[in-house]
């Protein structure tokens, strides 16, 4: 027997307001799935992290410890630990179920602004340096400190055995572990939001003469630019979809843009509000995203709720 | 001074505690004690057991019984069937205390203490303790009202112990005195006529002679006046008194009319003295009081007890203030009194300062006159009277020396005095030459200075070995060679005169003055860059190479042309545990450098001078260099990263 095949899909962009949730955080810095997508995290202006289940958008846990506004936060592969960093200069380790703090990381100079979560923390920092700490060792050193940007660093990716970091001298660092290379991609405006994309070829990186471009990884030359958004003051997010279709970023006129990755169009302009949308996070799977604007945090599908059960996801 | 004194090594040590026994180490440890043996016993070699609190509490006897050593009924065993009379007398608490109990932490503490007849002031703990629970119960809780009332008219023992002994209530204490026999006093007042008292002295001493003939008669001392020492705690100055409250409350003989604007009402309430007794009505010798007598102060006046005396008692000679030894008011001018102070006395010397001495041309008023006052005030120096232009802060130094009155200092004015003729000459040189040069030259000259030049210049700016002529020309020669490429650098320039000690140390510091001290071109142009204006000929040459590079990229982003033009590859190594954690394999196993080699950092600190540039020579000095890695001071940086890129530094330069 077998099962007629299933309809092609249409080209999937999260057009559609599932819900919306005050954060009481007040201003919300990051949001961040978890890595299968079912929680998410929201970094909030108040010290605080919330972690949240995806599917309703009910508050789980909220984790409190940091000095200053929580920037970044990520939590690992196993949803056991979460690590966020904050303009207090450090990074804490936390246990997801107790709530606790199971490390706490200092040792930047300056605000760390991204995190990034394997076995091994890497923090990127307005002092310029990436710090790899390992989670296991307890050594509160880190073991290794890249310190090759100019000015500060902020973004950072972590894929299988690659490092991305884009910093404010405009330049895309890339560290190859495999390799034990360093490829340094220069695009003159300071850059905001790196990505892998998920076939591990291309980089995605925003900067802020208000431009995302795709750069090939292995020659650097440039694949595709996206213009149209406004990005020319504050660090804000971007992403591709889930299965690399389109590009996404947030920009300061209070939309999210999404653009086709191929062609370069503009597909989508979902109108978050009025304020900048600070932060957005796509589903590791599914075509689902969050944004967050101020002290709210949505998420879109590519369908409304009600028909979300009768269609297979593949 | 210790070490002289070794050989003295016994005597001049003091030990102090007890010394360890003498380990032997052939003989097996000595275990600690054990875990049973860690008991407490008391004097009497029971085992102590501490039930609740650790002191105090009772004793849990023999084992948690009652019994003894011999079993639960005591050796001596009474029946006291036969003895009942006796066991009717009352038995205490204390009957079934023991020794513990009497003790300093049992229950029953007895020690020695005063009984109440005996106590002073300070009531016992006992006592204060069941006041306080008594005045717990009472009808107003906590008050002590009744006790405060109807207090027992006692005294204590210590004016007990002296009233047997002879002192009365108004004598004061000590051994007892002689009192001399009043002298004759000298007329004070106003004269009497009519009755008057005989002048309290004359007659009297002769009579009192008589009385008090015998001249072994002594008396009790005279008591000792209490001063009340209340600190001056008001912000209000000395001598002040605050309302009245006497006066303000109506108790004095006059009401205080408040309406009246005329009398002063603060004088009266305040207790000053008044001017006038009476403004209103009619008062004085008019009203009331006869034409030959004295009008009294105030007819209606309350008199007080303080007035009269209680004994039939000479005066005593001296003032009252027995005991009082500070200052008295022995002058008693009637003028000040009522105006000194408490505590103050009027001054038996008075100094007065002479006035202060004016300059000759002193005027007590100003005058102000921008134009020409400078030339009335003296001490002032010409410079000076000439009206300022443009206010003081466009003064200069010389302006502001001739302003102030100082001295130029003494030394060359320029720095230009400071060097040399030659490096003057040098520098001139330099200055024309950029200033003829083109562009092309300057970057030219910047990235590849010429050889013999550099090394000239580099030799002239920085000249380690100044003070030893052939030793700079050594090592000059040296730089030379090494710029050449020569790999006899070293021995070539060595003096064949020197022993084979001092070549090898010329040899290192040969090599780490050539590494520490480079050509002043690129020294310097890794610390600068080239400003966007030009704002000085003086400026330092700089290097555009990096520039250059950025431009290139900018126009190539500009272009889109991203990739080979945009695109920067080095080697980069990864730590070891990084690529652990990240499951990947180490892509370079061998080396432990860490980051990146051999690149130029921008950080601007000492390491951008110690990057060992690729020459071969340095690999045959690396015995050397490890040397001096070990003696030079890495000025410390705050993040450990510099340190462990020093590790690097050495490594690689070892491998």
């Amino acid at each position: 027997m077998s099962f007629p095949a299933p309809k092609p899909e249409g080209p999937q962009i999260p057009q559609h307001l599932l819900w919306t949730l005050d954060s009481q955080q007040g201003p919300v810095r990051a949001v961040r799935f978890n890595a299968d997508g079912n929680y998410f995290l929201s970094c909030g202006a108040d010290k605080s992290l919330k972690l949240w289940s995806a599917s309703k958008g009910t508050l789980l846990k909220t984790y409190s410890g940091h000095g200053y506004e929580v920037l970044d936060a990520d939590s690992s592969f196993d949803n056991s630990q979460i690590c966020s960093c904050s303009s207090d200069k450090s990074v804490i380790l936390w246990d997801v179920a107790s709530g606790q703090v199971t490390r706490k990381l200092r040792g930047h100079a300056g605000v760390t602004f991204c995190v990034f979560n394997v076995v091994v923390v890497t923090p990127g920092s307005i002092d310029g340096t990436v710090r790899c700490w390992d989670v296991r060792s307890r050594r509160n050193e880190p073991i290794q400190i890249l310190d090759e940007a100019r000015d500060g660093i902020s973004s950072l990716k972590v894929a299988q055995h690659e490092l991305l970091t884009g910093s404010v001298d405009g330049r895309v660092r890339r560290y190859d572990l495999r390799m034990g290379q360093l490829h340094v991609d220069f695009l003159s405006s300071p850059i905001t939001c790196v990505c892998f994309s998920a076939d591990g070829q291309c980089t995605l990186s925003s900067s802020l003469d208000s431009t995302l471009r795709l750069l090939d990884k292995s020659s650097g030359e440039m694949l595709g630019e996206y213009k149209g958004h406004t990005m020319k003051g504050y660090k804000l997010d971007c992403c591709l979809s889930s299965k690399d279709t389109h590009v996404l970023s947030c920009s300061e006129d209070g939309h999210v843009y999404c653009w086709d990755l191929v062609e370069g169009s503009l597909s989508l302009k979902l109108p978050v509000g009025k304020a900048v949308v600070q932060s957005l996070s796509f589903h590791p799977s599914e075509c689902r995203l969050l944004t967050a604007m101020e002290g709210r945090v949505q998420l879109w599908a590519n369908e409304p709720e009600t028909e979300e059960t009768d269609t297979l996801v593949l | 001074n210790m070490a002289a004194d070794s050989d003295k090594e016994g005597t001049d040590f003091v030990s102090f505690g007890t010394p360890l026994e003498p380990l032997d180490e052939d003989e097996p440890l000595k275990k600690p004690v054990p875990i049973y043996e860690q008991t407490v016993k008391d004097e009497k070699g029971r085992y102590q057991r501490f039930h609740g609190a650790f002191t105090g509490g009772f004793s849990a006897g023999y084992f948690n019984t009652v019994g003894s050593k011999e079993g639960w009924s005591p050796a001596t065993f009474k029946s006291s069937r036969e003895s009942k009379a006796e066991n009717q007398k009352a038995r205490g608490p204390e009957d079934f205390m023991d020794e513990e109990d009497f003790g300093e932490h049992g229950i029953a503490p007895s020690e020695i203490t005063r009984s109440a007849e005996f106590q002073s002031g300070h009531k016992d703990a006992a006592t204060a303790k069941a006041r306080a629970v008594n005045a717990q119960s009472s009808l107003i809780p906590g008050d002590t009202l009744l006790e405060e009332i109807i207090a027992p008219a006692e005294s204590s023992i210590g004016v007990e112990l002296l009233k047997t002994m002879g002192w009365r209530e108004g004598q004061g204490i000590g051994p007892r005195v002689k009192r001399k026999p009043k002298k004759q006093r000298p007329e004070e007042g106003p004269r009497v006529y009519g009755c008057s008292r005989p002048p309290a002295g004359s007659e009297s001493s002769e009579e009192d002679d008589g009385e008090f003939a015998p001249q072994n008669v002594t008396f009790a001392p005279k008591d000792v006046t209490p001063f009340d020492f209340t600190p001056h705690l008001g912000l209000q100055g000395l001598g002040y008194r605050g309302l009245d409250p006497g006066l303000a409350l109506g108790q004095s003989a006059e009401h205080i009319n408040l309406f009246d604007p005329q009398l002063d009402i603060k004088t009266k309430l305040f207790g000053g003295k008044q001017k006038h007794t009476r403004h209103r009505g009619v008062a004085g010798q008019g009203f009331g009081v006869g034409a030959m007598e004295d009008e009294d102060e105030d007819i209606y006046q309350r008199d007080s007890m303080s007035k009269y005396d209680i004994e039939i008692k000479d005066e005593e000679p001296g003032d009252g203030l027995f005991g009082w030894t500070a200052l008295r008011n022995s002058n008693k001018d009637a003028s000040y009194i009522g105006k000194i102070l408490e505590g103050f006395t009027l001054a038996q010397k008075t100094v007065i300062f002479p006035p202060p001495r004016l300059p000759r041309d002193y005027r007590p008023v100003r005058r102000f006159n921008p134009g020409t006052f400078v030339s009335h005030v003296s001490g002032v120096s010409p410079a000076l009277a000439q009206p300022q232009t443009g206010g003081r802060h466009q003064l200069d130094s010389g302006q502001r020396r001739a302003l102030i009155g100082e001295e130029a200092l003494q030394g060359p004015s320029s720095v230009m005095d400071l060097l040399r003729p030659e490096d003057r000459e040098r520098l001139r040189n330099i200055r024309h030459s950029r200033h003829g040069s083109s562009s092309s030259s300057r970057s030219s000259s910047s990235s590849l200075p010429p050889k013999k030049e550099s090394g000239q210049t580099a030799a002239q700016t920085f000249k380690p070995f100044e003070n030893n002529p052939e030793k700079q020309e050594r090592y000059e020669q040296y730089l030379n060679c090494l710029k050449q490429g020569d790999t006899d650098a070293l021995e070539e320039s060595l003096d064949s005169e020197m022993t084979e000690w001092e070549r090898s140390r010329e040899r290192e510091e040969f090599v780490r003055a050539s590494i520490l001290y480079r050509p002043s071109s690129s020294f310097l142009s890794s610390r600068f860059t080239r400003s966007k204006q030009q704002d000085d000929d003086d400026t330092v040459e700089v290097n555009r190479d990096e520039e250059r590079d950025l431009d290139d990229k900018q126009t190539a982003v500009k272009m889109k042309m991203f990739g080979q033009l945009t695109r920067e590859t080095f080697e980069w190594h990864p730590d070891k545990v990084l690529c652990k954690r990240f499951n990947v394999p180490d892509p370079f196993p061998g080396t432990s450098v860490v980051g990146l080699p051999k690149v130029k950092r921008d950080k601007f600190s000492v390491f951008n001078f110690l990057i060992v540039p690729e020459s071969k020579e340095t690999s045959g000095n690396g015995y050397f260099c490890l040397h001096w890695w070990a003696e030079i001071q890495i000025p410390r940086d705050e993040t450990k990263h510099e340190i462990e890129s020093t590790r690097t530094r050495r490594d690689e330069i070892l491998t």
